[in-house]
């Protein structure tokens, strides 16, 4: 038994997989491996992150002068929904769950797979097929999707641009995303190892599980919809068509009721990440665990009450959005309960400030603009003034882009070395949270006092008085891809040729910390069981880790 | 434990109570996918009252109500070939999986009788004579057509599934003391009927 | 939380209880559909609503087994359940009040 055991330690998940052959291209893409899995998600997101960052740039270079600058309007308008459709079905809502959800939820639990690993595998099968159907959209008569990533009735309905494959293709990826949620749910529910209760669990596991839900009850609501819009295109079936009787804004309704919990797809995993950086660089356990992993559990529940505040300016009645308006405002609780709880783990902790720890500071700040700024446009009077402006525009690139894009990275560099066995450049890293945390205010912040002024969204020609702002915002775009290329190389070259990292670099408690880097097969080589808290940080004189 | 292969693991793991977790989770999302448009039918009923009352006279209650006792027997054979499996009655169990096809096909006859009855008075999406109606009856009929459309495509689903246990319990890889999957196929199909439960009242019962 | 080979719990009832569940919904059924002959005015839709509601009670309790599952499938059914009833809630404070 022990023979056999140190055999299994010797060899990491790259060495051996749970395909016949356990290197080439099939041991990867047959692999039911969550770690696999992971990674493979990891690669694929991270191509689709560029393709959506470069339609990004091109439009910040056709808004860099006032009249037409590289680009006509009908172009502009399908750069802005690729981009859109791209960074918020193919990046943002499977970023963190995917890659490091698959990767880490698993480790962190003392599992040895996911529950259904090849239900997992199907997942990303389905991600795949859909992002290619976005792709191949882009190639259908009729030109390349103009209706901003939305989908907005009455126009998806009219438009003649290729409507149907795009739309479908996020039903497709919705699936992915629904199929994700279930295997997490279940997972979190039968794989815990022996002795680690629900309260024992990291607190990436509660926002992974609060996500979870938001994926598997909210994403059929989109999906239905969708659904619908393809219906009405292609047999004429009257149902949101006002000319046909139809509501314009019931879809709105049916989208938000998806797209706004979708927010919380999104945020929350990040939040989970931000709950395990902030205890293993402060080296305290964390203030408030019950709190916290409660506040997840609200937030995925509030969601569902507040979709409508996207829809102020609809014509929906006045009572709704009263009520809404009243409902957003409650969401501020649950997120203020988890920056608090983070605050006070890091009051008196014993602080150091590693690449992961400094993406998570970068997050805090630009999460706070964000999230202060949402106030605003929570409220009636004051949206109605920035509704369709920059305004919002700014606000939800430093929610989504800030505050999620900054944690993948920070993610990234937290959990690189368990993933690939490589340490990157720590200098080099540290200096791309500089010049990110600057491009990033360079690139956005301009965008509010634009929107405030009036300039309204998804216009590729502006008046001459925003030529200024609209120029600065866009050599904002170019230091800020320039990062994002030079964060990536980083990390190419510690795969490539980076130093063997320790197998707990960070002084990490959580049990992914407690395998080797990269893990074995079966993630560990002994059976688990739990007996303390997660972030019980007097382990660290038993557990094996680097120190300064 | 030593297990070098994943694969052999994941057969060896058997966990009968999670997989009807997943199971349960998965219809949920039915359950939501399903929610969302009987909203579109809810709003647009209240704002049609009358003409959703007018067109729903256009359906057959008679073929309605058959389909319904049809369905809820073929719920019953389903949840009875469990049983038979549990007391190791192999063929029984196989008999009332067949039962429970042979209800769905008929479900799916009828429903083929009512649409192409409806297409032959001129009434199908984007037609003439529907078009010159009034919206709500427009709705009415857009909506029966696709959520009972839906539903039917579900039956087919179904079907497909209830086929694949029956090779399933031939094969014995279904048998007395491991049938989660004849379980989950079942709580498929009892879906399918609760989605018609509500269905029933809101097509066809509008007088 | 062991989690290696969970054997199935059996409530083996017999073949009684599912065909007595099933001919109390053929009875609703009859019920619901001479009810709807009546003229109830603006009650026809919530009696409608009602019975297909008792209905399917009926299939989840027996014919989907929940009765006898472990209470987490309730709190999941509760959740779902809670979260479309929402939905519809909400949407109507516009639809209502437009």
């Amino acid at each position: 038994m022990a023979d056999g055991n140190a055999h299994v330690a010797a060899k990491s998940f790259y060495e051996e997989g749970t395909t016949k052959k356990s290197t080439g291209i099939t041991s990867w893409l047959f692999s039911t491996d969550h770690k696999r899995i992971g990674l493979m998600y990891l690669v694929t997101i991270t191509a689709f992150f560029f393709v959506g960052a470069l339609f990004g740039v091109l439009m910040r270079l056709e808004l860099m002068a006032p009249g037409e600058t590289i680009m006509g309007a009908q172009e502009y308008n399908t750069l802005f929904t690729l981009h859109g459709v791209i960074m918020i079905f193919l990046f943002i809502i499977p970023g963190i769950p995917a890659i490091f959800g698959n990767f880490f939820l698993p480790l962190q639990l003392g599992a040895k797979d996911v529950a259904f690993p090849r239900l997992n595998l199907l997942s990303y099968w389905i991600y795949l097929i859909g992002s290619v159907l976005v792709i191949l959209s882009l190639f259908m008569q009729g030109g390349p999707i103009d209706t901003g990533w939305t989908f907005y009735v009455p126009y998806s309905v009219r438009t003649t641009t290729s409507v149907s494959l795009p739309l479908f293709a996020a039903f497709v990826l919705g699936f992915s995303s629904i199929l994700t949620g279930l295997n997490f749910i279940v997972t979190i529910h039968r794989m815990r190892a022996p002795g680690m209760n629900f309260f024992r669990m990291p607190l990436f596991g509660w926002s992974i599980y609060a996500t979870a839900w938001i994926q598997v009850i909210a994403t059929p609501v989109v999906g239905i919809t969708i659904l619908l819009v393809i219906i009405e295109r292609s047999f004429g079936v009257g149902i949101f068509d006002p000319a046909l009787g139809g509501d314009p804004i019931l879809f709105q309704h049916l989208f938000w009721i998806y797209s706004h919990p979708a927010v919380y797809i999104m945020i929350l995993p990040a939040m989970g990440v931000v709950s395990e950086i902030i205890p293993t660089f402060s080296r305290r356990t964390i203030f408030g665990y019950t709190p916290i992993a409660m506040s997840s559990l609200a937030i995925a529940f509030v969601g569902y009450l507040v979709w409508a505040h996207h829809m102020f300016t609809s014509g929906m009645s006045d009572t709704s959005r009263v009520i809404f308006s009243l409902l957003t405002y409650i969401v501020a609780l649950p997120s203020g309960v988890k920056v608090f709880n983070w605050v006070a783990t890091m009051y008196k902790g014993s602080i150091d400030p590693k690449p992961p720890f400094l993406w998570v500071m970068s997050f805090v700040f630009l999460f706070s603009i964000g999230g202060l700024t949402g106030l605003v446009l929570g409220s009636i009077t004051a949206d109605i003034h920035v509704h369709d402006t920059y305004f919002v525009v700014s606000h939800f690139h430093y929610v989504m882009f800030g505050g999620t894009g900054t944690i993948v990275f920070a993610a990234l560099y937290y959990w690189f070395p368990k993933m690939f066995g490589k340490m990157y450049n720590i200098k080099w890293a540290n200096i791309n949270a500089l010049f990110y945390i600057i491009a990033f205010n360079v690139l956005y912040f301009p965008k509010f006092i634009m929107g405030y002024q009036g300039m309204p969204r998804r216009y590729y020609d502006y008046l001459p008085e925003f030529a200024d702002l609209q120029m600065l915002s866009t050599i904002g775009s170019w230091i800020m891809f320039a990062t994002l290329v030079s964060i990536f190389l980083n990390l190419y070259l510690a795969i490539k040729k980076g130093k063997k990292a320790h197998n707990n670099p960070w002084g990490g408690v959580t049990l992914e910390w407690q395998t080797s880097s990269p893990p074995p097969l079966l993630n560990f080589d002994r059976e688990i069981t739990v007996n303390h808290e997660p972030y019980d940080f007097s382990q660290l004189k038993e557990l094996d880790y680097e120190s300064k | 434990m030593s297990q070098s292969n994943g694969a052999v693991v994941n057969q060896l793991h058997r966990d009968d109570l999670g997989a009807k977790l997943g199971m349960w989770v998965f219809l949920f999302t039915e359950v939501l996918l399903f929610g969302g448009m009987f909203l579109v039918y809810a709003v647009y009923r209240f704002q049609f009252s009358d003409l959703f009352k007018l067109a729903a006279l256009e359906l057959n209650t008679g073929l309605g109500t058959f389909n319904t006792i049809v369905l809820l027997t073929s719920s019953l054979t389903m949840v009875l070939a469990i049983v038979a499996i549990q007391k190791n009655k192999k063929n029984l169990s196989l008999f009332y999986l067949a039962s429970t096809i042979g209800f769905a096909l008929i479900f799916m006859v009828v429903k083929y009788f009512e649409w192409s009855a409806k297409f032959s008075h001129g009434i199908y999406p984007g037609s003439e004579e529907l078009l010159n109606r009034q919206n709500g009856e427009i709705l009415f009929f857009g909506l029966y057509f696709v959520m009972t459309g839906l539903h039917a495509f579900h039956v087919i689903i179904g079907v497909i599934i209830i086929a694949v246990l029956m090779v399933f319990v031939y094969k014995n890889k279904i048998v007395h003391d491991n049938y989660v999957k004849l379980e989950n196929g079942g709580l498929y199909w009892h879906l399918v009927d609760l989605i018609w439960i509500f269905l029933f009242p809101l097509f066809y019962l509008i007088h | 939380m062991e989690h290696v080979n969970t054997e199935h719990k059996t409530h083996s009832h017999g073949y009684g209880i599912y065909v007595l569940v099933w001919l109390a919904l053929i009875a609703l059924t009859s019920i619901t559909v001479t009810v709807a002959g009546v003229d109830f005015g603006k009650l026809a839709l919530p009696i409608a609503l009602f019975i297909a509601a008792v209905k399917s009670a009926l299939v989840i309790n027996y014919f989907m087994h929940i009765k006898f599952e472990e209470p987490i499938f309730k709190v999941f059914l509760l959740l779902s359940g809670t979260t479309l009833l929402v939905i519809f809630i909400l949407t109507f404070f516009d639809v209502f009040y437009r």
